[in-house]
C-alpha cells in the first residue's frame, strides 16, 4: 500500500465548509479553496492559475445566459413591466400567491419534463413576471405587504422555479444527466441500463416532488391570511 | 463559415465593456473605478478565444500563457468582487408614478417582449433539434446542445429588444443603461457561478473524488439494505452540498457506495439508484449556497437583502423529499 491516495486535497472542502460558516464573501472563500486545493495537491501555482484560466474560459456560457436577458427586461422594467405584471394578476378574482405559484410549478415541471428547460428562469421569467406576480396576488387580498412578507414571496417564487426545473428535466430521456449516468455506470462498472430506464424512474420522486412543494405553496396562502389579517386588525383597532 | 460560439461570446464582451465604460462615468458610485474594472475585465475575458491563441501560436506552449494570464485576471476579479469593489451607481430611473402612467398605457403589449426571450429559445431548440441539417448548415457538423440554446436565446432578446425599444421609444444606450443597473444589483454574485464550476474542475484535477471514495470504502460498512439506501441518497445530497452540482457527486459516491454495495452486493436495480441517486443530488443542490446560479444569484437578482432567502425557502421541500427518496430507493430498487 506505498501508493497510499492523498487526503490533502480534501483540505479545500474544509475551507469551503469554514468559510461559509464563517459567513466570509463566497467569491473569496470558493477562491481560497480552489487555491488550497491545488497546493494540498503539490500544483505549482502558476499550474493553478492555469486552471483556473481555463475553467473559467470553458464556462463562460453560465454568466452568459443571466446576462444576455437584462436589458430588455431592465427596459420593460423602466416602462412599467412589474406593475402592469401585478395589475394583471389583480384582476383575476380567485388569484392567490399559493394558487398562482402551484400553477407554476406545474407548469414549469411539465414543461421541463418534456424537454423545454428554457422556458421558465430567474432572468427571463422569475424577476420580470412571476415574483411580481406573487406580489400582486398578495397586495391584491391584504393590501400593502410589509417587507418581510414580499421577500418570502420572492425567494418562493425563485425556490418554485428550482423545484420545478430540477425535478421535470431529469424525466425527459435525452436530457444530458441521464446519459451520463448512463455511460458512467457502464465505463466504470461495466453495468448496461436503459435510458429510458433511468427516466422513467424518476417519475415517481418527481410526483412527491411535486406534492411536497405543492403542500408548501397552499400553506404559503394560510400562513399569509394569518399573518396578514393579523397585521391589518391590529392597524384597523389603532385607527387614525 | 460557421457559426462560432465565441461570436455569441464578443456581443457579450461589448455589452460588458460598455458597462464599464458608463460605471466610470457615473460620479454617484463611491467604487465607480473598481466597479467599471470589474465590468471591463470581465469583458475582455468574454472577447478571448482562438484568436488569442493564434496570437501566441509561435511562443512555447502560448496557449498555456493565454490561460495563466486568465487565470491571474479571475483572482484579480474575485478580488474586486469579494472586498466590496461593486457597488450601486445612479441609473437616471424614472419615478413610480412614470412607470405606473406608462404601465397603464402600454397594457399588456408590455409582456410581449419579455415572453419572447423564452418562447424564441424553445421555438430555436426545436428547430434545430428536428429540422434535418439546419444545425450543419449553421454551426457545421458535430454536437452543439450548448450553441443551439445559447444561439436561440440570443435571438429571442434582440427580437425582444428591438419590439422593446419600438414600443417605449427609447435611445438604444438606454437598455444598455439598464442592464448595467441590473448587472450593478446582482455585483459580485454574477462572478460565483462560474469560479464555482472551476473550482469543481480543479477539484477533479487535485484527486479530490478519490480521496472521498476511499474513505467511504474504507469507513463505511454498509451491511442492512436500508442502511446502505440511506447513506447513498443521504451521501448524494451532502456531497452535492459541498461540490455544489450533482453530476460532479454522482461518479464518486456511486463508484464508492452505489455500484458496489447496493448493486453488486446487494442486487439492487442500477436504472432505479441512478434515477433516485440523482434526484438525491438535485435535494442537495437545493440547499446549498455553492449552487450560486439557482440559490444565490436569484436572491442578488431579486434584490432580497439575506442572500440566504431562497436557500431558506427550499430547504423543507429538500429536506423532505430527501426522505422520501430514502423510501423511494430501499422499496423501489430491490421489487
Amino acid at each position: 500500500m506505498e501508493q497510499a491516495i492523498s487526503l490533502w486535497p480534501l483540505m479545500g472542502i474544509a475551507v469551503i465548509v469554514a468559510g461559509f460558516l464563517l459567513r466570509f464573501n463566497p467569491v473569496l472563500v470558493v477562491i481560497a479553496a480552489g487555491i488550497v486545493t491545488g497546493l494540498a495537491a503539490h500544483m505549482p501555482i502558476v499550474t493553478i492559475l492555469e486552471k483556473l484560466g481555463e475553467g473559467f474560459l470553458n464556462t463562460r456560457n453560465l454568466p452568459f445566459i443571466l446576462l444576455i436577458p437584462l436589458a430588455v427586461i431592465g427596459l420593460l422594467e423602466r416602462h412599467g413591466l412589474k406593475e402592469r405584471a401585478q395589475a394583471w394578476i389583480a384582476k383575476i378574482h380567485s388569484a392567490t400567491a399559493g394558487r398562482l405559484l402551484i400553477v407554476y410549478l406545474f407548469v414549469r415541471e411539465a414543461t421541463a419534463a418534456l424537454g423545454l428547460t428554457s422556458l421558465g428562469g430567474h432572468p427571463q421569467m422569475v424577476r420580470p413576471l412571476l415574483a411580481p406576480m406573487a406580489e400582486g396576488a398578495a397586495e391584491k387580498n391584504y393590501g400593502e405587504l410589509p417587507g418581510a412578507v414580499r421577500y418570502r414571496l420572492r425567494a418562493m417564487s425563485a425556490a418554485t422555479d428550482n423545484v420545478g426545473l430540477f425535478f421535470g428535466e431529469d424525466i425527459f430521456v435525452a436530457f444530458g444527466a441521464i446519459i451520463f449516468m448512463h455511460n458512467f455506470m457502464l465505463e466504470s462498472g461495466g453495468i448496461q441500463t436503459e435510458p429510458l430506464h433511468i427516466a422513467l424512474w424518476g417519475i415517481p420522486t418527481a410526483l412527491c416532488a411535486f406534492v411536497i412543494h405543492g403542500c408548501r405553496l397552499w400553506r404559503l396562502d394560510r400562513h399569509l391570511d394569518r399573518e396578514l389579517n393579523k397585521i391589518n386588525v391590529a392597524a384597523a383597532k389603532g385607527g387614525k | 463559415m460557421n457559426f462560432q460560439q465565441s461570436y455569441l461570446y464578443w456581443l457579450a464582451g461589448l455589452v460588458l465593456i460598455v458597462v464599464a465604460i458608463m460605471s466610470w462615468r457615473d460620479k454617484a458610485n463611491p467604487r465607480r473605478l473598481t466597479t467599471g474594472l470589474f465590468w471591463g475585465v470581465y469583458g475582455v475575458l468574454f472577447l478571448l478565444g482562438d484568436w488569442t491563441y493564434a496570437l501566441f501560436a509561435d511562443a512555447v506552449d502560448g496557449k498555456r500563457t493565454v490561460n495563466i494570464a486568465v487565470g491571474g485576471a479571475v483572482v484579480l476579479l474575485a478580488l474586486i468582487a469579494g472586498f466590496g469593489g461593486v457597488r450601486l451607481g445612479s441609473y437616471s430611473q424614472r419615478t413610480p408614478e412614470q412607470r405606473q402612467e406608462s404601465a397603464t398605457r402600454l397594457g399588456n403589449r408590455l409582456f410581449l417582449p419579455a415572453l419572447a426571450i423564452p418562447v424564441v429559445t424553445v421555438i430555436g431548440v426545436l428547430l434545430f433539434n428536428n429540422v434535418p441539417g439546419m444545425q450543419t448548415a449553421l454551426f457545421g457538423p458535430g454536437n452543439h446542445s450548448t450553441l443551439v440554446t445559447l444561439f436561440s436565446m440570443t435571438v429571442g432578446t434582440l427580437i425582444g429588444l428591438a419590439m422593446a425599444v419600438k414600443m417605449t421609444h427609447e435611445k438604444i444606450h438606454q437598455p444598455l443603461q439598464e442592464a448595467r443597473r441590473l448587472l450593478d444589483s446582482i455585483g459580485w454574485a454574477f462572478i460565483l457561478p462560474q469560479i464555482l464550476a472551476t473550482l469543481g474542475l480543479l477539484f477533479t484535477a487535485a484527486g479530490v473524488g478519490s480521496g472521498i471514495s476511499y474513505l467511504t470504502q474504507e469507513y463505511l460498512a454498509v451491511d442492512s439494505r436500508f442502511i446502505a439506501s440511506l447513506v447513498y441518497a443521504v451521501g448524494m445530497a451532502l456531497l452535492t452540498m459541498v461540490m455544489g452540482n450533482a453530476f460532479a457527486a454522482f461518479p464518486i459516491v456511486t463508484a464508492g457506495i452505489g455500484i458496489p454495495i447496493l448493486v453488486m452486493q446487494h442486487g439492487g436495480n442500477p436504472a432505479v439508484m441512478a434515477a433516485i441517486g440523482m434526484f438525491s443530488g438535485y435535494c442537495g443542490t437545493l440547499m446549498t449556497p455553492m449552487a450560486a446560479n439557482f440559490n444565490i444569484v436569484p436572491a442578488a437578482l431579486l434584490e432580497l437583502p439575506d442572500k440566504n432567502a431562497v436557500i431558506k425557502a427550499q430547504v423543507p421541500t429538500g429536506v423532505l423529499l430527501l426522505i422520501t427518496n430514502v423510501f423511494l430507493l430501499y422499496f423501489l430498487m430491490f421489487l
